[in-house]
């Protein structure tokens, strides 16, 4: 019966939605930032799978069907963006120039820091396309000679690092347009981040999406020069 | 609209852009090249709002659980990020923060100009 179980794609879309659950009722509960249900998930799988000795691959069969979603998922981040189209039209140049330098600033302190430490190229490589979306992160790292895990693990570090600071970030920065915040979250922590701009406010979410688009396509177009 | 035309809308999207994205010399995410497409549709007036609203409201309600496997799947390469793992976690942690600083204040300040030189004019 156990290989049953470890074969069965149920495995992992129980796990996930099992895990989410728990997550959503810890950040309820406490109220704490740390407290992300994505990260407490995360933790609880990762906890469940070496505790009883289930292979990743296993529950990578039904963690699969899930992942496939991020496609749809990204791409009716449209209908936000189209939402919020006159906040867009009015601030149309401020988007764009905040999104051009939150590219330049992640590619160029990316860049700066791995010199500064002597990091190693392929390290560097999959290094760089961290602030911007999964997809377009591997495939910029790889053109770069990088390693596309690496840099799909450095992207969702970076990810949940902005979907859990966010609110902070806005404070200590002292940032209170929802349009600069929407940009900036988007800019350096990509969709994760987004899924938590949605919580902050439409306007936050509409633009930190654009964000997602814009700094994805300025940071391929970079990673060319480069 | 009935939700399963709407999931087959997004759904066919999703798949003609896979098809462009293969078509296209450069490396370029078929998500992205989807959220383009619909983006279009929806700006030029083909698709209404309400003909995707209600699966879009689904998976956006939901957005940050279909990162879970994802996150799951960083623990695979654990390995070859502990090998690196001091300079690995300086520049995650420390670029971040600065991304964050230089866009917000970017916009920020562009918009105050805005608004600004709107009350001068």
């Amino acid at each position: 019966m156990a290989d049953t179980l470890l074969s069965s794609p149920f495995l992992g879309l129980f796990l996930s939605a099992a895990a989410w659950c728990a997550g959503c009722w810890l950040q309820k509960k406490t109220g704490l930032l740390l407290c992300n249900p994505l990260l407490i998930a995360a933790a609880l799988i990762i906890a469940a799978l070496s505790l009883l000795r289930i292979p990743y691959e296993s529950y990578a069969l039904g963690g699969d069907f899930i992942k496939l979603m991020l496609g749809p998922v990204t791409a009716v981040l449209a209908l936000n963006i189209y939402n919020q189209r006159d906040i867009l039209r009015e601030n149309f140049l401020p988007v764009l120039a905040g999104c051009l330098a939150g590219s330049l600033t992640s590619v160029g302190s990316v860049l700066l820091l791995c010199r500064l430490f002597r990091v190693e190229e392929t390290l560097t490589a999959s290094l760089l396309p961290k602030s911007v979306t999964t997809a377009i992160a591997i495939g910029v790292a790889e053109s770069q000679g990088g390693v596309g895990g690496i840099a799909a693990a450095a992207v969702i570090i970076t990810g949940l690092i902005g979907a859990v600071l966010a609110p902070l970030f806005a404070r200590v920065f002292h940032v209170t347009q929802p349009v600069a915040e929407g940009l900036a979250i988007g800019a350096c922590s990509h969709a994760l981040g987004t899924a938590r701009a949605m919580e902050i406010g439409q306007v936050q979410g509409a633009m930190s999406s654009i964000a997602i688009c814009v700094c994805g396509i300025m940071t391929s177009v970079l990673a060319l020069f480069l | 609209m009935n939700i399963m035309a709407q999931a087959a809308i997004i759904f066919g999207l999703c798949l003609l852009s896979e098809g462009l994205a293969a078509l296209i010399p450069v490396a370029f995410p078929a998500s992205v090249i989807a959220l383009l497409l619909l983006g279009l549709l929806l700006f030029t007036g083909v698709l209404k709002p309400q003909h995707i609203q209600k699966f879009s409201a689904f998976l956006i309600a939901n957005m940050a659980f279909f990162f879970l496997p994802s996150c799951v799947e960083v623990v695979e390469h654990a390995p070859a990020i502990l090998r690196q793992l001091l300079p690995f976690a300086l520049v995650v942690v420390l670029t971040t923060p600065v991304v964050y600083f230089v866009t917000a204040w970017t916009v920020q300040l562009l918009i105050r100009r805005g608004k600004g030189a709107g009350r001068r004019g």
